[in-house]
């Protein structure tokens, strides 16, 4: 034991300055090793795994970004100050973890060995989690959600399956180590053991499809371009997430980025691909620097670079910031924007495959999908396949969003019902109000109503409901919201969003919400609704990309199941949810009037008249429905509808 | 190999696998499908969704960017496709300034045909697009931005043909826009006045700047004695107007034509190219003689030589020193004509007509004058020339031909085939080989350097000496020919560059369609001319040599350079506006400009500036120094580059030489 024990000192001085070779090696299984140092390595990685062994307790912090704008890093600061006052700075680890999903509870604090999940902490809250929690062990219970203890027996955790997600707020991302520990690496070693054309058959055989809301297979993606003939080829991981309410890619990238180097690497690997970019928007900060200090440390470890670890298979990473143009999703738009063009997608064919980036045979995959990756290579197609359906095995990560009570980040099983996501995950709609609909797949997908509550969430029935999977984004709408103002809102997204290059996109989404806007100030006509159709049509079927091609899709799914909402705007001049400005009808409801005068006073159009101590009115021609005299008037005497 | 097939609208279509796209055959089968954006010499775009074709499935597809394969069928004018067109049509002309009658592309505008073809009747949309001035400050093209439908032909036109890049798109979605670089107008950017950019464009948004009107006022002014002269190219083209065949030699009923408008002369251009072949071919055997400024590039080409000027300064001193054919014959008769004839400078007016737009800039140069008349009063294109024949009643087509004014109407074949590529190449070995070998030359066809390829290079050897030719057309094809010049990856001793792809034949004045077909048909209109006529080498026009025994004596003598021959210098390719305001400024303050050209801000200008700013503020004179960020100052190699005032400080400023720089230079000024 002693022995042992001096090696340690000597060997497993592991970190990103001070790389252990052989202790990698071990790890990633790579060097044959006798029996004797079969064990020595089993050891070291099992002191290694009880690194922590030297501190008593470790406290995570979610470190997301929806957690660090909710205060996280002040919670850093108290938590290290107290710690050091009372002299046990020594034996607590703090580690500031990527995104733990359950960003309406944030901050996030997970306290082992005891097991707890405290959620909304303030700074005032940490000097009683260390007195009593951490030194004690004693539980607030104030702090735990629902008086849950552990995080995965609340409801929102409970029905997930966290697997691209799982070690996303558990490790500290900016440390290779932790993610080593954790598997990472391991699936591109289990690749390099393959030939490239034994992987992309493995693909194939997963079903993995492209998480970024095409739903193509990714093995069939790979084998397109590694049959192309190129003594260069990329991959490209596309992180430019641009769905308003999207955080999925974001939160993995900073969860747990080697995850999708890992990714990158086997598909690199597959294709013969000896370069691939990461193509993230620049409003990403965390996420670049969390890869940047990723692939810094990957080069360090001999992870990238030249002859990665002994295989023969060279592989770097390049980092692209992209500017936030929506339409950079697009892969031929991204693939412009890394050559330093203009944004504007190209028509395919050629298809990346054949010709992508600088005119090389590119392949070009979503976080998510690359996240999925190693996972697979790491425990097999049947694993993978146990969730999930037929068509679309796997899980599905959804950024949740809306009016709903428990906001986050979502891992769950293709298949799973909107019901159960909307009502058991997301614990319901926020406030208690009645569920209207999800829109689903951002400005591309279209709305699932109460009627789909119960359908499969995957990619084809989706399809069939008029929506898609897109990207992931998920935004519940209660009965307050307007599902017209809703569409009218993703229209005027992709229009200003369009690059402006081919002529149905461009025209036609301007001219979409240029009715849109009519219909929702209460101008529009029943012409105007067959025009919408006949303008969606040629958008759809004529547009030269996916932007395009998906833009009408809000539209054309909420005239197809609130089509009675369009109807009220245009014929009765009135707005059923009361959302839209314009159509709002103020009035003073006798009973409740004092004739105080006060709303009279705050209009600015001098649309209210009345004598003191008499019922006052509003004079409706006049009323330019500003609101004033709604939040003016003393006895709530005033009505909205 | 079995013969495979597809199908288009039901009619079996056989695929060899070589074909470009489903567009392409389509039209070989006589059908036509409708496109802006498509142009089988342009990189596909796919921008304008007209050319969709549907499949199986039902699917629309573009038929620009789809290749035929076997067993395919595509339907090109199903109702769904049909509605579609119809709405794109729609939606364009929305936006579109729809002022057809007033439009100067009325009758070949694309939009309106198309629109009108389609069944467009209403549109239902209203015009959303703020108004947008018009760029008339260029002497060749006017930009109407309100009726450009972003299809992105100039574009691509302007960069991949050209290699010029003038053009591009700013802002996206429904504020996207075509525009010079940074904003600024036609004249103050880059542009060669080619046209090749109007030549493409589907709609009147890019036209060529008008004339006509200044013509008339002279032919109506009985005071002015009108001299015109007619390109070869124009003989040729001008037919298309009258919706003749293209290449057939329409030169005689042009000059009758001209002569019922109310002309005192016509003559042809041809007989200057002739002059030009004698000075220029002499020129360059002085050249080989002496073993110096080598190659000779042609100069008879404007647009190129405004290229070069922009972009080749080490390459100005091997531009030919000749003026081109059109500034020649201004120059002899303003120069020698006026006074042999009595004709006051003020009351000649010399017109030439042309293919060309960039002659409209060439004949504006302030050296091309003579005592302060311009040699070339106006320029009119091969179009403008048929606007006003058609202004004039004239019908063309019953129209007597008539002969061309003596003695300058008579010209050699070598003058004629001037219009197309290789033709001046071919001209000048007419008489250089002449000239080497004291020998008269019998076969006069240089077959070598003839057809319309982009590049094309000959080996002569000629009386003990090599000639190496090249002869390019289209200036992305220059460019990549000057890269290897540059590399000493090839060697020449004679380069003609024409700016537009197959010469003067394929100008941005000629009428349009201005395709590759037509431009072949033209080309060989100008061969056949020279093939029957009686003299086909320069030399021996009678014109020319009588013009050197009264006037000139010798090729390149002194009287010959004063007339005929100019001088190059380098310009900048953006104008110099001073971008940006460092600080506020009164007139009393010393300026320093610092260059944030891309070289100069690359080699760290801004940090220089940035930190004069700060040492301005040390010193505590910032209120006596006035700073500016500028355009480049084209000391490039020695950058980066600074003026104080107006002094340029020749070897630069590095950000470590910066203190040193303020206090020996900016200080003492300030004091």
């Amino acid at each position: 034991m002693s022995k042992i024990f001096e090696e340690l000192t000597r060997e497993a001085v592991n970190t990103p300055k001070i790389p252990c070779r052989e202790f990698i090696n071990a790890k990633l299984g790579l060097v044959k090793l006798n029996e004797e140092k079969q064990k020595y390595a089993d050891e070291l990685s099992t002191i290694y795994r009880r690194e922590s062994g030297i501190f008593d307790c470790q406290i995570a912090l979610c470190k997301g970004t929806g957690c660090h704008s909710s205060g996280e890093s002040a919670l850093y600061n108290k938590i290290d100050e107290i710690l050091r006052a009372k002299g046990i700075r020594e034996k607590v680890n703090i580690v500031e973890t990527g995104c733990r999903g359950f960003c309406e509870m944030g901050p996030l604090v997970e306290i082992f060995p005891q097991n707890v999940f405290y959620c909304k902490v303030k700074p005032e809250h940490i000097e009683d989690i260390i007195n009593k929690t951490v030194i004690k062990n004693e539980i607030i219970h104030e702090l735990l959600f629902d008086g849950v203890q552990i995080a995965e027996e609340i409801p929102f955790y409970k029905k997930q399956v966290r697997r691209v997600l799982k070690e996303s707020g558990h490790i500290n991302p900016e440390n290779i180590n932790d993610s080593i520990v954790h598997g990472s690496y391991q699936g591109f070693m289990n690749a390099t053991r393959m030939t490239p054309e034994e992987v992309i058959e493995m693909m194939k055989a997963s079903g993995l499809r492209g998480r970024g809301g095409g739903g193509f297979s990714t093995g069939l993606k790979w084998q397109f371009t590694r049959a192309t003939d190129s003594a260069k080829k990329y991959i490209i991981c596309n992180a430019d997430e641009g769905d308003p309410g999207a955080f999925m890619d974001r939160s993995l990238l900073e969860g747990d980025p080697h995850k999708i180097i890992e990714g990158m690497m086997i598909a690199g690997y597959s294709i013969g691909a000896d370069e691939g970019y990461i193509y993230v928007r620049a409003e990403y900060p965390l996420a670049i620097h969390r890869l940047e200090v990723a692939i810094a440390q990957c080069t360090e470890f001999g992870i990238l670079g030249k002859n990665i670890l002994g295989t023969g298979f060279d592989f770097t990473i390049k980092i692209k910031q992209g500017a936030g143009a929506f339409v950079c999703g697009e892969e031929t738009a991204l693939i412009s924007s890394i050559e330093g063009k203009r944004g504007m997608p190209t028509v395919k064919p050629p298809f990346p495959s054949t010709s992508g980036l600088f005119g090389k045979p590119t392949s070009i995959n979503n976080v998510e999908t690359l996240a999925n990756v190693p996972l697979i290579m790491n425990n097999g197609i049947e694993w993978f396949k146990e969730v999930g359906t037929t068509k679309s095995p796997g899980t599905k990560v959804f950024a949740m969003t809306g009016k709903i009570r428990n906001t986050g980040l979502v891992e769950v099983p293709m298949g799973i019902t909107l019901r159960e996501i909307v009502f058991e995950i997301g614990g319901g709609v926020k406030d208690g109000r009645k569920f209207k609909a999800a829109q689903i797949g951002g400005p591309s997908g279209g709305c699932l109503t109460e009627e789909h509550l119960d359908m499969p969430i995957d990619y084809d029935s989706l399809q069939a409901a008029g929506a898609m999977v897109g990207s992931g984004g998920l935004v519940i709408l209660d009965d307050k919201t307007c599902m017209v103002e809703t569409a009218r809102y993703f229209m005027s997204f992709t229009q200003s969003e369009s690059c402006g290059k081919c002529i149905p996109c461009r025209e036609g989404t301007g001219r979409m919400l240029e009715i849109m806007e009519r219909i929702v100030i209460g101008k529009g006509t029943m012409d105007d609704v067959d025009l919408l159709s006949e303008l969606a049509q040629t958008i759809k079927f004529a547009s030269l990309c996916g932007l395009g091609k998906t833009a009408p899709n809000p539209v054309l799914s909420t005239l197809k199941y609130f089509r009675e909402e369009y109807l009220a705007h245009i014929v009765d001049k009135r707005c059923p949810a009361g959302e839209c400005d314009a159509l709002k009808t103020y009035m003073i409801v006798p009973e409740l009037c004092k004739g105080c005068s006060k709303c009279a006073r705050v209009c600015p159009v001098q649309a209210i008249t009345g004598e003191i101590k008499k019922t006052y009115i509003i004079d409706q021609e006049k009323c330019i429905k500003c609101g004033a005299c709604y939040e003016a008037c003393p006895f709530n005497a005033i009505t909205v509808g | 190999m079995t013969t495979q097939y597809m199908e288009i609208n039901n009619k079996k279509v056989e695929i060899t696998g070589k074909e470009k796209n489903i567009l392409e055959v389509a039209r070989g089968m006589g059908i036509e499908i409708p496109t802006f954006c498509y142009h089988s010499e342009l990189s596909v775009y796919g921008a304008c969704r007209m050319c969709m074709v549907e499949d199986e499935k039902g699917n629309l597809i573009a038929s620009c960017s789809l290749k035929p394969q076997a067993g395919m069928k595509i339907k090109t004018h199903s109702k769904k496709i049909m509605n579609t067109r119809r709405m794109i049509l729609e939606l364009l002309l929305a936006n579109h300034h729809q002022e057809c009658t007033t439009c100067v592309k009325s009758g070949d505008c694309v939009l309106q045909k198309l629109a009108m073809d389609m069944g467009v009747k209403k549109v239902r949309f209203k015009p959303r697009k703020p108004w947008q001035d018009l760029d008339t400050s260029s002497a060749s093209i006017v930009r109407d931005p309100n009726k450009c439908i972003l299809c992105g032909d100039c574009v691509r036109m302007c960069s991949e043909i050209q290699g010029v890049g003038v053009l591009g798109f700013i802002n996206r979605g429904p504020d996207i826009n075509v525009v010079p670089a940074f904003g600024k107008l036609i004249s103050d950017v880059d542009c060669v006045n080619c046209g090749q950019c109007v030549s493409i464009c589907p709609t009147g948004a890019l036209t060529i700047k008008d004339d006509t009107l200044e013509v008339w006022d002279a032919l109506l002014d009985p005071t002015k004695k009108v001299i015109f002269q007619i390109a070869p190219a124009v003989r040729v083209a001008i037919g298309e107007e009258f919706h003749h065949t293209e290449g057939e030699n329409y030169l005689y009923k042009s000059v009758a034509a001209i002569k019922m408008m109310g002309a005192d002369y016509v003559f042809d251009t041809s007989f200057s190219a002739d002059l030009t072949v004698v000075e220029e071919a002499s020129e360059f055997l002085n050249r080989v003689i002496k073993g110096e400024k080598l190659p000779q590039f042609t100069s008879c080409c404007p647009g190129w030589v405004t290229y070069a000027e922009e972009n080749c300064p080490d390459l100005i001193n091997n531009l030919s020193s000749c003026k081109s054919p059109q500034q020649m014959f201004g120059a002899v008769f303003k120069k020698f004509f006026a006074k042999q004839m009595n004709i006051s400078l003020e009351d000649m007016y010399v017109v030439s007509v042309m293919p060309c737009t960039a002659k409209k800039f060439e004949a504006k140069r302030p050296e091309m004058s003579t005592d302060g008349y311009q040699d070339v009063d106006a320029v009119i294109t091969t179009v403008e020339l048929a606007r006003m024949i058609r202004k004039m009643g004239i019908k063309f087509e019953e129209l007597k031909p008539a002969s061309l004014d003596m003695p300058f109407g008579f010209s050699s074949g070598a003058g004629v085939i001037f219009g197309t590529s290789g033709g001046v190449a071919e001209a000048a070995l007419r008489y250089a080989v002449e000239k080497l070998t004291n020998e008269t030359l019998d076969d006069v066809n240089f077959t070598e350097v003839r057809g319309l390829d982009g590049l094309k290079e000959a080996t002569f050897n000629v009386a003990g000496h090599e000639i190496k030719l090249a002869v390019v057309s289209g200036l992305a094809n220059t460019q990549r020919l000057i890269e290897k010049i540059r590399n000493k990856e090839v060697e020449y001793h004679l380069i003609e560059v024409m700016a537009c792809p197959g010469g003067c034949i394929g100008g941005g004045g000629q009428p349009v369609p201005n395709t590759a077909a037509a431009r072949v048909k033209r080309s060989k209109g100008l061969y056949s001319i020279d093939a029957t006529s009686t003299v086909k080498k320069s030399q021996n026009n009678p014109t020319i040599e009588k013009l050197y025994a009264e006037w000139l004596k010798t090729p390149n003598s002194d009287e010959a350079h004063y007339a005929l021959h100019t001088h190059y210098g380098h310009k900048r390719r953006i104008g110099g506006m001073e971008i940006a305001d460092a600080a506020e400024g009164t007139t009393e303050k010393v300026i320093i400009s610092v260059c944030v050209g891309t070289n100069c801000y690359l080699k760290g200008s801004y940090d220089v500036l940035q930190e004069l700013i700060a040492l301005a503020k040390k010193h505590g004179v910032e209120d006596k120094v006035e700073f500016k960020g500028t355009f480049c100052l084209e000391n490039c190699s020695n950058g980066p580059s600074i003026k104080v005032s107006d002094d340029l400080h020749k070897y630069g400023v590095k950000k470590e030489e910066t203190e040193k720089f303020f206090t020996n230079v900016v200080l003492p000024r300030i004091k």
